[in-house]
Order: structure tokens, then sequence, then C-alpha cells
């Protein structure tokens, strides 16, 4: 157990290093500098080579690798020069917005998907079951952009039940209790939008793990002994087959970090998706780099920790 | 010897003509409506698209005509026209025939990538496989959609080829893994040992002897593959970050929509286009789904 945990983090240092290395390429890619922006246009050639000089930017790369690098663990991220502000705190602001449109999304998608599944897989081959497989086929099919489209134009724009943008209403209190209300209400929408379509990859496997161990020998020893089918299920199969899928919540946010920039566009909310379409589009680079990385880390730590609480619930994927 | 043991040249012959891979796929693909018509479906569509869109003045399509924005459908624009009264209905042909071959040219590219990359990583084993192992995690992890946009805003001089090789350099893994998983199984066999005492080259034995078993799972899952990349491709053009801005797209069309009264009250902008992929991508899984079952004797209807 300990050993498998402590192999695999050691595995994602590398990829940390890499991952890092990758975006400071791509960083020292992007045309033109955060200087450009800053200084008075008036101030001379020498000038500005003289602070390029005193901020190390002459310097050999790997040297100016190690400054970034420090300058990332130590929390700085940079200035953003469209905002005027530290990346830090631009991505703070936006930070929490996100982190709510995931959680609720998380929740509903192991609401929707667990029963589905369940139903799928102990009544395979009934109307039910082609019902959601036929749901889980075309889900599978379907881009998530086109499926929030058609979401915001049905409920938010002809049903017109939900807002079509924002993630508050404005002029609220924070902290009074129709504020929190009508951050729900915004949520909700955008949150269904990508469950709908995220809860496919889930139904699909719980529906097979149930069918494949429903055949199993313990499952007939237990039926054989008179165990009632509420118990077989709930006892033997489910607790087989349900393990895993809480495991996959880490893996689930690499998913995520795709569809929150789709959601967060279509929706005008105000994530880190949205962030960071808006500084592509003004080419705001520094703060691009920046999400990227704490995406990129992000779904290295959530298959990370997936990795690790799968070896805790099935002991077959320590041996290896 | 009894009589049934004995077996003249001309059975054995008989018996060990199986049907060729493709008559299989065939086979399946007509018992199963549903992937037949698919494919019927699939071959019109790319037919007329391509046909279409020779015939087409392209020139016509992508002319502003400021006095004729947002028309609705009518007689001479059959799908109405967009903001700068270009006509919609042109502009889904040739839309669809650029996601098309751009969803082709990345899967095919994304394909020889990861076949390379697979069978070298799975005949060789060990350490190399472990190398190559850790290469692919490492790709697999990045947020690929984030890393494709920034690429695209940074590249100089953008155009299909880049945004094609951007796709395809961080879209091959899915195949790399399944070719290095099957290769890894196959380096086992007799055939391969016999081939290495007899001194074949490696290079000989992976795409003359190994590449040919594999064929069959390729196909299948380049052509799930394709049905995944047309819908990624549309998502980025959607985003404004595919096609470069004079080529349209059917994921351009849809980025029209993203002006709350073009969603609200034109759907003729972008609805055909939103239609028209869904169906498009349900279409090749089916078919892909289809020539999946074929390759698994036991899952066969046909």
């Amino acid at each position: 157990m300990w050993k498998f945990t402590i192999r695999r983090i050691l595995i994602m240092i590398p990829q940390i290093i890499l991952l890092s290395v990758l975006i400071f390429i791509l960083a020292k890619m992007m045309p033109g500098d955060a200087l450009s922006g800053m200084v008075d246009p008036n101030t001379s050639h020498e000038t500005l080579e003289k602070i390029r000089e005193d901020l190390g930017w002459n310097d050999p790369w790997p040297v100016q690798y190690a400054n970034w690098a420090k300058d990332l663990i130590q929390g700085d991220l940079g200035q953003s020069f469209f905002y005027k502000m530290p990346v830090t705190e631009l991505i703070g602001q936006r930070l929490i917005n996100t982190f709510w449109l995931s959680l609720v999304t998380l929740i509903l998608i192991y609401l929707i998907s667990i029963p589905l599944g369940i139903i799928s897989g102990r009544y395979n081959n009934t109307w039910a079951d082609q019902l959601i497989t036929g749901y889980t086929y075309i889900g599978f099919a379907t881009p998530l952009f086109i499926f929030g489209l058609v979401m915001l134009w049905i409920f938010g724009y002809y049903f017109g039940w939900f807002p079509t943008g924002g993630s508050v209403e404005p002029g609220m209190e924070p902290g009074t209790f129709s504020y929190v209300l009508s951050k729900l209400k915004h949520l909700l929408l955008p949150a269904f939008s990508l469950a709908l379509i995220g809860t496919v990859g889930t139904v699909q496997y719980l529906r097979n793990e149930i069918i494949d161990t429903k055949q199993r020998d313990f499952i007939i020893t237990a039926r054989a002994k008179g165990a009632p089918e509420s118990r077989v299920y709930n006892r033997h199969i489910l607790r087989n087959s349900l393990l895993p899928i809480a495991a996959f919540f880490g893996y689930e946010i690499t998913g995520l970090i795709g569809g929150t920039i789709f959601i967060e566009m279509i929706y005008s909310y105000p994530g880190m998706g949205q962030l960071f379409m808006e500084s592509i589009v003004s080419r705001d680079y520094s703060v691009s780099t920046a999400l990227v990385l704490l995406y990129g880390i992000a779904a290295i730590l959530g298959a990370l920790i997936s990795d690790i609480v799968l070896s805790i619930v099935d002991p077959r994927i320590r041996i290896k | 010897m009894d009589k049934e043991a004995v077996i003249t040249s001309e059975q054995l012959q008989e018996t060990n003509v199986n049907p060729s891979g493709l008559r299989i796929f065939w086979r399946e693909i007509v018992r199963d409506k549903l992937a037949l018509f698919s494919l019927i479906f699939i071959v019109v569509i790319t037919a007329f698209v391509f046909i279409t869109s020779e015939v087409l003045d392209y020139e016509e399509i992508v002319r502003v005509d400021l006095f004729n924005t947002h028309a609705p459908p009518s007689s001479d624009n059959w799908l109405g026209t967009d903001y700068g009264g270009r006509d919609v209905f042109g502009q889904l042909i040739i839309g669809t025939r650029n996601s098309l071959s751009i969803g082709i040219l990345v899967t095919v590219m994304s394909g020889i990538i990861g076949i390379v990359f697979g069978l070298t990583s799975g005949y060789f084993g060990g350490t190399v496989d472990n190398v190559f192992m850790r290469i692919l995690d490492f790709f697999m992890i990045l947020p690929f959609l984030m890393i494709v946009i920034t690429f695209v805003a940074i590249v100089p001089k953008y155009s299909i080829i880049s945004f094609s090789l951007i796709m395809t350099a961080f879209l091959w893994m899915g195949i790399a893994r399944l070719v290095r998983s099957k290769a890894l199984q196959e380096r086992e066999l007799d055939y391969v040992n016999a081939a290495k005492t007899l001194g074949t080259s490696n290079f000989k034995i992976m795409f003359t002897h190994v590449f040919p078993n594999l064929s069959s799972i390729i196909i299948v899952n380049m052509t799930l593959n394709l049905a995944g990349n047309i819908g990624i491709e549309s998502g980025l053009s959607f985003l404004g970050f595919g096609f470069p801005e004079s080529t349209p797209s059917l994921g351009t069309l849809l980025s029209y929509a993203t002006n709350p009264a073009t969603l609200e009250y034109r759907w003729w902008i972008w609805l055909p286009a939103a239609i028209l992929i869904l169906l498009l991508m349900l279409s090749v899984r089916n078919v892909g789904e289809a020539l999946k079952r074929a390759t698994d004797a036991r899952q066969r209807r046909g």
C-alpha cells in the first residue's frame, strides 16, 4: 500500500517538472513581453535594455527557468498587464466560481449516474435499460458545447426558467440567503449541462460492472444460500462496483477542465475558463500560462488521488 | 487410419479460406441496419458536400452583403444569411467539407504517430516500453483544450496545416496505448519468434508481420476517433481557435450563437450546423461500433 503510494508520488514529480518546462517554453514563445505593455512608450531603447538586463531576461534559458520556477513555488505568478493586478489575485477572484460550478457538477454526476447505472445493470435488457443505454449512446456522441447551447436555448431563452448569464444577480448583498439562492439558480443550468454529458462514462462503467458481477460464482452462492435480492445487490454486487466509481472523481476533474471552458463561455459565467479565453484573446499571456499550469497541476493531482484511492479499494492494482 | 481423419488438400484449402477482414466488416454493417443507414448517410453527405463545393462559387458565399444581413430562410438563401449577409446554406456545405477533411486528416496523422509509437513500445517492451509509457502518461495528463488553444494563439503564420499539426500532437495517445497493449501480446506469439530466428529485422517484423494482425482494431479505433475529432474541431472553431477566419467550419456557424440574439431568434444560422455535427458524429460512431463488433467473433451479429 505505502510502496504503491510512494512510487505513484515519485512518478508525479517528473510530470510536474515537465509540465512546468513546457509552460515555460510556451511563455517564452509568446510574442512580446510584459514590458511592452507596462512602460511609458517614450522610454529609450537603452533604458528598456537595462530594465530587461536587471530583470534577468538576457540570462541563459536554464537560469531564467530556475528563477521562474522559484517565483512559482513562492506563489508569484507574475502580473496581468490587462487587468493591472497580480495574477494570483485575479485568479483568486474567479477560482471560487469555477470551484462551485465543478462541485455542483460532480454532485449531479453522481446523483444521476449511480441510480441510472444500477437500474441499467440490474434490469438489463428491459425497456428501462434500453432507454438508459440509448441516452449514453447519444450522450457519448454529443459535443458538450452543442448540448450546452441547446440547453441554454430551450431552458434559458424559450422557457425562461433560468438566468442566461453571469454568476449572481447584480446588486445582491453577499452573505444573505437570497444571494446564495441566486448563485445556485445561476449555477444549475450550466452544471446540469456539464453533468448530463459527464455522467455517460460512469453509467456505462457501472452497468458493465454490475452485469459482469451478476454472473460471478460468489453471487450464485449468495443466492443459493437464500439471501434476499436486496441483500445480494446492496451487500454483494454494489459494494464491488460502487467503490471504483467513487474513486473516479479525480479523473473527472480532468474531464471537467475542458468542459468548464465551453460551459463558462456559453453561459458567460465568470470563472477560470472564461478568464482563460479572455486572457488569450486580449493577449494577456502571463494569465493564460498561469491558468494552464494550474489546470495541469489540478489534473495531475486528480489522477494521483484517484490512483491512490483505487489502489486502496482494489488491491490488484498495487501488484505490478 | 480412419476415414474422417484423412483430409484431402482440397478440403483443407476450403476450411482455411476464412472470410477476409473486409468482408467480415461488410457483413456486420449490412446486418446492422442502423450502421448501414449511417454509412449510406455519411457517403451521401460526403459526396454531396465535396461535389457541390466544387460547383459552388466560393467568392459568392463569403462575400459580405450588408443590405441583406440576418435574413430569414427564403428561396434565395435556403437557410437565410448570417451577420455579414453571407448565405448560411453555402457556408454549411463548405463548413461540412472543411470539418470532414480536417477530421480525416487529423485522424490519419495521429493514427500514424500512434501506431509507430505503440508498435515500438509494445514490440520492444522492457526499458523502451517503460520510457515510452511515461512519455505517453505525460501527454495524457495535459489539459488538452487549453494547451491547444494556447498553441493556436501563439503560432506565427497560422494556417490549416499548423492547426491540424497542433491537434495531432495532442491526440495520438489513445491509439498508441491500444496498439501498444496488443503488440505486447503479439510479441510473445510463435510467429514473431520464428521470424526472429530466421533473422528478420525488427523493423520488418513490426511493420509487415505484427502490424497486419492489428489492422482491424486500428481501423475500428480510427473510425471511432474520427467521430471524436470532428467534434473537437468544431468545438475549437466554436471557441474561435479552429480554422482561420476566412474558412468556415461547422463550428464557426455555431459560434454565431454566442450572440444571444442569434441564439434566441435566428435558429437558421446555428441549428442546422448543430444537427449536422450531431448526425455526422452519431453515424460515424454507429459504423465504428458495428466494426468493433465485427472484430470480436463473439459479438458479431452477421
